[in-house]
């Protein structure tokens, strides 16, 4: 689905992703950590273009994404992406953020987007707050609707930055359930957190970063009961 | 009393006067506003050519006295077209507030939290429908405290037009003035319309950031 061969980032001097190669298939679930300042976001915001790689090759379905011969509108609309402030739009309630795009970008009937809209906050349980405004939700709450405003676009894979970091604890829960309905769906995505607990149950494959560089990767059982890499061990001893 | 007396004599010329000031300055804010957006999109865009063109504007309209901007344009553009003292003075007021109006959606766009650009980006929008949908409803509204006071500056600038020959409340005052030399009590009249003006305009301004500030925390 997603394959990244050879990654380099730089912002001016800082190169930010080395040599990064890295796979997500169809109907995977690929947890992403490390320690804060590696490159987790800066890897995830390669995937939807928000940032442009220097250099190496990134596949979107088998096919070679060069940014510059490609409308990169068409393919972000295929990757959704959930951020860790949220980013709902503060001037619109919370159906209105969700048929946003596919209202004014895919262009579909106002109506039948209402309609979808709807399931998809039922889905994320708030099917009661689509006249609300942002600032009268809740972090939990606003970060469900951010999920459902991503979903609303079909995308084939979504792209989690740290959706949770920015809630109190106890709303916690609730986004990674809707996570976790979402991943149990079959939908393909790539989630960078800390919630070791959602990447045990979850994840297909953890990958592991560090300054830059994925340093080991597997799945959860063994990454988390039998880590190699000592900077990985150090990691985890931290989170754990 | 004088004042009074001068008041009431002059009320029929000062209505009209006030009526021409105001639609001198409406068209100028107007144009000016269209003039602010098109800058405000050079400065905040990356092109360095554009950035330039931008930056040559403000530095001359702020670095001019006003009066200059009008006589210039005045002289200037009446050799090339002919263009009625209206539209010569709506023009220049115009060109003179779109500068500082630049400035005030420049930095209102630049305000708005970087994560809205990026959210829509992320589903799909494109760059310039993401601002048209995300970004100026937001900066707008932000927008509208320095604009009105932009708004009340343009107005009382305003009244240089008249020394390109228009009547509006200050060129009324002048002629007004010189008639019947009752200098102080004419002078004061004229303060008095721009006065009234700015305060009514004040209150509808305020009416509707509060109804704004309703909005924004309904739900
Ligand atoms: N826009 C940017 N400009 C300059 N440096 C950046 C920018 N974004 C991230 N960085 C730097 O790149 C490195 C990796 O950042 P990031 O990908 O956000 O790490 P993580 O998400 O793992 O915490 C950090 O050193 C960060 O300071
Ligand atoms: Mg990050």
């Amino acid at each position: 689905m997603i394959e990244v061969q050879k990654l380099n980032k730089y912002f001016g001097e800082l190169h930010v992703l080395k040599d990064v190669d890295f796979n997500v298939n169809e109907r995977e679930v690929v947890v992403l950590i490390g320690a804060s300042g590696s490159g987790k976001s800066t890897l995830l915001r390669c995937l939807n273009f928000l940032e442009m790689k220097d250099s190496g090759s990134i596949y979107i379905n088998g096919e070679l994404i060069e940014p510059d011969q490609v409308n990169l509108n068409k393919i972000r609309e295929n990757v959704g992406m959930v951020f860790q402030h949220f980013n709902l739009f503060p001037h619109m309630n919370v159906l209105e953020n969700v048929i946003e795009a596919p209202v004014h970008v895919k262009k579909i009937d106002k109506n039948e987007a209402i309609k979808q809209a709807k399931d998809l906050l039922q889905k994320v349980g708030l099917e009661d707050k689509a006249e609300a405004y942002p600032s009268h939700l809740s972090g939990g709450q606003k970060q469900r609707v951010a999920i459902a405003r991503a979903l609303a676009m079909k995308p084939d894979i979504m792209l989690f930055d740290e959706p949770t970091s920015a809630l109190d604890p106890e709303l916690v829960g609730e986004v990674l359930q809707a996570m976790k309905n979402l991943a149990r769906e079959g939908m393909t995505m790539v989630v960078v957190t800390h919630e070791m607990g959602f990447a045990r149950e979850m994840a297909d494959k953890v990958v592991v970063m560090d300054q830059g560089r994925i340093i080991e990767e597997g799945d959860p059982e063994h990454i988390f009961s039998n880590p190699q890499n000592p900077r990985t061990q150090q990691f985890l001893s931290q989170v754990l | 009393m004088e004042l009074f007396e001068v008041f009431w004599e002059t009320k029929s010329f000062f209505v009209t006067a006030t009526w021409l000031t105001i639609r001198v300055t409406a068209t100028s804010l107007i144009i000016g506003v269209f003039i602010g957006l098109i800058f405000a999109f050079f400065k905040i865009s990356s092109s360095r050519l554009l950035n330039g063109i931008a930056n040559v504007y403000i530095t001359i309209i702020r670095g001019t006295p006003l009066i200059v901007q009008i006589f210039v344009l005045y002289y200037g553009i009446y050799k090339l077209v002919a263009l009625s003292g209206f539209w010569a003075g709506a023009l220049g007021l115009a060109i003179h507030n779109g500068a500082y109006i630049t400035e005030i959606f420049r930095g209102t766009i630049q305000s708005i939290d970087k994560g809205q650009m990026e959210a829509a980006r992320s589903l799909g929008m494109s760059y310039f429908l993401a601002m048209r949908r995300i970004i100026l409803p937001q900066a707008f509204k932000r927008a509208i405290p320095p604009l009105g006071n932009q708004f009340i500056i343009g107005l009382k600038d305003s009244s240089l037009v008249a020394y390109i020959g228009m009547n509006e409340i200050w060129g009324t005052a002048l002629s007004e003035a010189a008639a019947s030399l009752k200098m102080l009590s004419t002078y004061a009249v004229a303060g008095f319309y721009y006065l009234v003006i700015v305060m009514i305009f004040s209150y509808l301004v305020s009416r509707l950031e509060k109804r704004l500030d309703v909005e924004k925390s309904r739900g």
